[in-house]
């Protein structure tokens, strides 16, 4: 039974993926008998491509998904470079790692009460600052250029891939090659970039490819912070795809195709950028050049990394004193009165959405868990190693855009029969949270000393003895870690589940993005809190199940490993 | 993407998730399992006895009770959600009828809906039982025999109580007659508000607007057509430029659109620059134009329900100052409905909602500015003292125009000259 685990777990996330994608790529063509389309055509290709601010559409989703990874990763290259090993750097590690589990939809609210022109930023320099007593006509968020989302999805992206960085860090012997650097007379910064990032880097490629699918092809963020008019290509395709007019699912179809080139695009230039980077780099050590005075660039960067921490916090206390505002004028800092009304009002309403994530999330995420655990074990009683492209495998679900074969995973269950079932939301659900479940697991599980097994075995113990007696306690808190991270996942999951689910599943982040187009703030205050709360119990939980469950044990305290 | 501090990595290759014969084999133990899935999946089969009238109230009840009823209805407003949910509550209580919500940004989706499921031969237990619906949406939905065939509204109960006489767009929907396809739900006239504080002269006109728009630029907006409140203010205009406003309540023909399209678009590429955002962004919804006057981006916003305003200031989202007005030459007015699709599932359910919300105890609390703030659709003459004191003691608002200052209430043109307009609109303004 354990053999069959992998391959269980390989038909999950893959198997979706494979039939969502087979299921665009037919009506891509036309050929979709259900809905009257027989032949193998290009006609909707060609309807596609007259689609008014379609090109428009397309450079939207390049330039989003490029710029954005590009910025969060010359801010995690500059912060760790300039700064790791202080306190300051310490400092901005406790500071982000909960800033991680939020959801993407809640930080770009609190964004969007931040930066708006009628946000926070501005009411706390009006009038007296700015001279302006009514908000000024500016179109920001949702900005044709699409500037807004860029800067949600960067800060966004940020605490991901410091956090990833800083797990590979170990595996690169950072600090003594950057020591060995600067005894060479590199400047600090220098003996980082030089010494440290080539091979660091290697090593965070796929979750920045990740990220650059992500940002070339998110749906809920930039619905909330992205151009309207015309919208980015992803959020286009929703649209169609929504449509109950069957016949857009074709040109939906030959969207999402036309969405897996440009991202694959997307991730083809990066390509390019980084044999561009690396020749500059090679010409540049080879110039010999020291770079010794970086304090500047230390200083910058320092201010720009609080920037963004700073901007997601006061974005989500933002959230939180809208939901409790009574009257609030602008340019006023702050409401006049404080009110539970909007809370009072909401409970009952909150209820049913609440249940469903709930549900969903720890149905996905146990799942997810027992599916993991069990390969893990299978691995490590077969003891073999595979290549990289396990590895590889696991990014996949993360590195396909989600609209590509979300659609047509979504055209197989409408013809199964299954297009409002809980059990397709579920599988739908377990693509992303599967391999999450799996990163967060694999390393402590694979870290975990083999002589804990040789003692049981020479003591006569069954492997599942083992498995359940020693293993699964000792790894509780890594094993809890790893269920909360499929939770989150779970919860902030909104295209999934609002096209598998076909409306009928409300979950707090697909209320909280359909309320975002009323714009009343109150109240979709409350929902993204709902929407933060949620993976912070999960993590909560996490941490204090353990520490309770060990707590008479000194040595499994958390802080003794 | 979630993942947890220490945990995470994207470590050297060393994850043996399987190797390359054991993936062979799991891509075509796929095959096999999406085969499985497929047979697996059940059917479920409707077992109720199909219930067409509403005639004999007991035995509706009573297939009601334990159906559940999905509504499609807009969803952009949360009030009007909480107000949905507390039928809900009240027919379940009363009825043993589960209500679901399901929240539609635009009805014309939930046509469309109907109209695929037609197509697929899915003739019953369709998944749409009750639809708020008006206007352009019913005229379609009646035409391509898309309802209920009979007429059923005037078996209810509670229509007895419906202001027939007194208005006329009870049975008339924007020109096309309702024929009990669509019982009666609330009232609605167009009227404009703003913060009497700030604002001090109001434009009385669509002339007078784009003057004012002129004087302050960037201070107007209307949502995004085919969003129904920007429809409506499209309408509206087109009513005020129409060399002659009668062709609009009959069918467009080529003809009749041209000199009502050249006005109208004239007069919109001279207001469109003017307004929040140049023009080259549009709100979403008659819930954002509320939320930009509120934060002072605008001076002027409208509604189609007299009540928001009031209902706005009760609820701390909008300055005590604010105030309603109309045009001079009145505003378009309308009713809206809800409706049963021919194939629902639960039609049974589906009546005694709709019967429950013409009750004045539903109608007398969405007339409540605290609730909802929607006209009755009631002949409150018609009610018995104890019915009648529900809305005696409703307090309408200081925002809230009263009857006598509403004016005339014009007539909706004719459906089919909004899907010209609002086509041309998109291919004008819809991308920049």
């Amino acid at each position: 039974m354990l053999h069959f685990a992998p391959i269980l777990a390989i038909a999950l996330m893959l198997g979706p993926i494979l039939f969502g994608l087979a299921g665009s790529l037919a009506p891509a063509f036309g050929y979709l008998p259900a809905l009257g389309g027989q032949d193998v055509t290009l006609e909707h290709f060609n309807r596609l491509v007259q689609i008014p601010g379609l090109t428009q559409s397309i450079w939207l989703s390049l330039s989003s998904g490029l710029i954005t990874t590009l910025l969060s990763l010359i801010l995690v290259v500059m912060l760790i470079s300039a700064w790791s090993g202080t306190r300051f750097f310490a400092m901005v590690q406790v500071l982000i790692s909960p800033l991680l589990s939020i959801p993407h939809a809640a930080t770009a609210f609190g964004l969007a009460f931040l930066l708006a022109p009628s946000g926070w930023l501005v009411r706390f320099v009006s009038p007296n600052l700015s001279g302006w007593t009514r908000p000024p006509d500016w179109l920001f968020p949702n900005d044709p250029q699409g500037l807004a989302l860029i800067a949600g999805l960067a800060t966004k992206e940020l605490p991901f891939l410091l956090l990833v960085t800083l797990a590979a860090l170990p595996q690169v012997d950072a600090l003594r090659n950057a020591r060995v650097a600067q005894t060479l007379g590199y400047g600090p910064m220098a003996s980082w970039i030089f010494a440290v990032w080539p091979r660091l880097y290697r090593q965070i490629r796929l979750p920045i490819f990740a990220v650059i699918a992500y940002a070339s092809s998110v749906v809920d963020v930039a619905l909330i912070l992205g151009p309207t008019n015309p919208p980015t290509l992803a959020v286009q395709l929703v649209r169609w795809m929504s449509d109950p007019d069957l016949q857009l699912r074709f040109l939906a179809s030959a969207g999402a195709m036309l969405q897996l080139c440009v991202t694959l695009c997307a991730l083809g230039l990066w390509w390019l950028g980084e044999k561009l980077v690396t020749f500059v780099f090679t010409l540049s050590i080879g110039s010999g050049r020291r770079f010794k005075k970086d304090i500047l660039w230390r200083w910058i960067s320092a201010g720009l990394v609080l920037a963004v921490i700073l901007s997601l916090l006061l974005g989500l206390i933002g959230l939180l004193v809208w939901s409790f505002a009574g009257f609030w004028r602008f340019p006023e800092s702050l409401p006049q009165t404080f009110t539970l009304k909007s809370w009072i009002k909401q409970m009952p309403m909150l209820a049913e959405p609440l249940l469903n994530s709930i549900g969903i999330g720890l149905l996905a995420a146990l799942i997810a868990l027992v599916i993991t655990t069990l390969c893990l074990e299978q691995e490590t009683r077969a003891g073999h190693k595979a290549g990289r492209g396990a590895l590889t495998l696991l990014y996949i679900p993360l590195i396909i855009p989600q609209v590509a074969f979300l659609f047509g995973l979504q055209l197989l269950f409408l013809l199964l029969g299954w297009e409002h079932s809980a059990f397709g939301l579920l599988l739908a659900h377990l693509v992303f949270v599967l391999p999450y479940v799996f990163l967060s697991l694999g390393d402590p599980w694979r870290h975990f000393d083999p002589r804990y097994g040789q003692v049981a075995a020479s003591l006569g113990g069954t492997p599942w003895a083992f498995f359940f007696h020693i293993r699964l306690p000792l790894l509780l808190r890594p094993i809890m870690t790893a269920a909360a991270v499929g939770f989150a996942v779970s919860i902030g999951q909104y295209l999934a589940t609002i096209l598998i689910g076909g409306g009928r599943w409300e979950t707090i982040t697909t209320e909280a993005v359909a309320l975002s187009s009323g714009g009343n703030r109150r109240i979709i205050g409350i929902y993204a809190i709902m929407q933060m709360l949620l993976p912070f119990l999960g993590f909560a939980l996490a941490l204090a199940l353990p520490a309770f469950l060990h707590s008479h044990r000194r040595d499994m305290r958390p802080n003794t490993h | 993407m979630v993942a947890s501090s220490k945990t995470f990595s994207a470590s050297k290759p060393r994850s043996p998730v399987l190797d390359r014969r054991q993936m062979l084999a799991t891509l075509s133990g796929l095959t096999v399992s999406a085969f499985l899935m497929v047979t697996s999946s059940a059917v479920l089969a409707d077992g109720h006895a199909e219930l067409t009238s509403a005639k004999d109230w007991a035995k509706v009840t009573k297939a009601a009770k334990g159906q559940t009823v999905y509504w499609h209805a807009w969803g952009g407003g949360d009030r009007i959600n909480d107000y949905i949910a507390w039928i809900g509550k009240q027919v379940q209580d009363q009825y043993g009828v589960t209500l679901k919500h399901v929240k539609v940004s635009d009805t014309a989706n939930v046509v469309s809906q109907v109209i695929a499921e037609k197509a697929a031969g899915k003739d019953t237990g369709g998944s749409v039982d009750l639809v708020w619906i008006n206007g352009e949406n019913f005229a379609s939905m009646k035409q391509k025999g898309l309802l209920m065939p009979k007429s059923w509204a005037p078996d209810l109960p509670n229509y007895q109580y419906a202001d027939i006489k007194g208005k006329p767009t009870l049975t008339t929907d924007f020109t096309v007659p309702t024929e009990g396809l669509e019982s009666p739900w609330g009232m609605a006239q167009l009227s404009f508000y703003y913060d009497s504080a700030v604002t001090k002269d109001l434009p009385k006109s669509a002339a007078e607007l784009l003057d004012w728009a002129k004087k302050n630029p960037g201070r107007f907006a209307y949502p995004k057509p085919p969003d129904f409140i920007g429809s409506t203010f499209l309408k509206q205009i087109a009513l005020e430029v129409a060399p002659n406003a009668s062709d609009l309540s009959k069918p467009v023909s080529e003809e009749s659109y041209k000199p009502v399209a050249d006005k109208l678009f004239a007069y919109l590429d001279e207001l469109n620059p003017l307004l929040w955002r140049k023009g080259k962004a549009f709100p979403k919804n008659v819930t954002s134009l509320k939320t930009m006057l509120a934060d002072s981006e605008i001076e002027i916003a409208f509604t189609f329900n007299p009540g928001a305003a009031s209902s706005a200031i009760a609820n701390n989202e909008l300055p005590d100052s604010v105030r309603s007005f109309v045009f001079d030459k009145g505003t378009i007015g309308n009713s809206h409905f809800v409706a049963i699709p021919y194939n629902a599932k639960a039609k049974a359910g589906a009546f005694v909602v709709a019967n429950f919300l013409m009750s004045p105890q539903a109608q007398a609390r969405k007339q409540d500015p605290n609730v909802w703030g929607d006209p009755t659709i009631l002949d409150l003459a018609s009610l018995n003292a104890k019915d009648k004191a529900l809305f005696d003691a409703l307090d309408l608002g200081v925002a809230t125009l009263k009857p006598e200052d509403f004016g005339q209430a014009l007539p909706e043109p004719h459906a089919s000259w909004m899907e010209r307009i609002e086509k041309d609109w998109t291919k004008r303004y819809g991308v920049q």
